[in-house]
């Protein structure tokens, strides 16, 4: 129980820690005004993410090669990770970077 | 035996790989799932593309994606073959059977959700099947 009780509190200081971070990087407007985010998928209702279709996962992977969190891409957690998967199976056969620069 | 399945392959041809050698690989891929047992569902030549990073010397290569019902023992022996010519710089098989069914599922509920009910479709309890239940209790009581 102890051990649990830490680890939670470990998991809510990091958020904290990160959401002042975020403040920070794109300034005062952020706390004024913040768009509502809907999940692409939920809206288009796309039920399945396919792997073979970069155009539909390339959004999700920015510049960098990352795979886009969903704190900013607003997509939820069901279709995050199937993006995710659909991604990382993407990479596999080099049709989204693993690392670009 | 062991129950039949559906795959998705996608192999990465070399760049420098004639047509024939490609076709050669495709009638490859045939003989085998027709000497083990299965069957191609599609098939389907993307042609050259360029890659997302290099493999090797190469930043192109000629993709080619099948779809094959099969066993798993058939994916083995295609894995095998694969793995061992030189022109393949990369395959991916994904069985996508389980995949495809579950988009289905949630296909079909989403369309009894929002079919009969017109006016109810805001409701937050949407999709809580315990929720016609409790309607149920009510009108009864």
């Amino acid at each position: 129980m102890g051990e649990e009780r830490r680890s939670g509190g470990g998991r809510g200081g990091r958020g904290g820690a990160r959401g002042a971070n975020a403040d920070k990087g794109t300034g005062q407007r952020r706390s004024l005004f913040r768009r509502r985010k809907v999940c692409k998928f939920c809206a288009e209702k796309i039920d399945y993410i396919d792997y073979k279709d970069v155009r539909m996962l390339m959004p999700f992977v920015p510049d960098r090669g990352k795979i886009l969190p969903r704190r900013i891409s607003g997509v939820c957690a069901p279709h995050q990770r199937a993006l995710q998967t659909a991604i990382k199976r993407a990479r596999q056969l080099a049709l989204v970077p693993y690392v670009a620069d | 035996m062991s129950t039949s399945r559906q795959y998705e392959l996608v192999y990465i041809v070399s760049p420098d790989a004639s047509e024939q050698e490609v076709t050669d690989l495709h009638a490859q891929v045939e003989a085998v799932i027709a000497r083990i047992g299965g069957e191609l569902v599609k098939s389907e030549n993307w042609g050259r593309r360029k890659m997302a990073y290099e493999i090797g010397p190469h930043k192109e290569g000629i993709y080619v994606l099948e779809l094959i019902n099969g066993t798993g023992e058939l994916m083995k022996e295609l894995e095998r073959r694969l793995r061992v010519s030189e022109k393949i710089l990369r395959y991916l098989v994904v069985r996508v059977d389980e995949e495809l069914r579950a988009a289905e599922r949630t296909r079909s509920r989403r369309k009894v959700r929002t079919g009969p009910p017109a006016g109810e479709g805001d409701r937050s309890g949407m999709g809580v099947d315990g929720d016609g239940g409790d309607d149920r209790f009510e009108t009864e009581a």
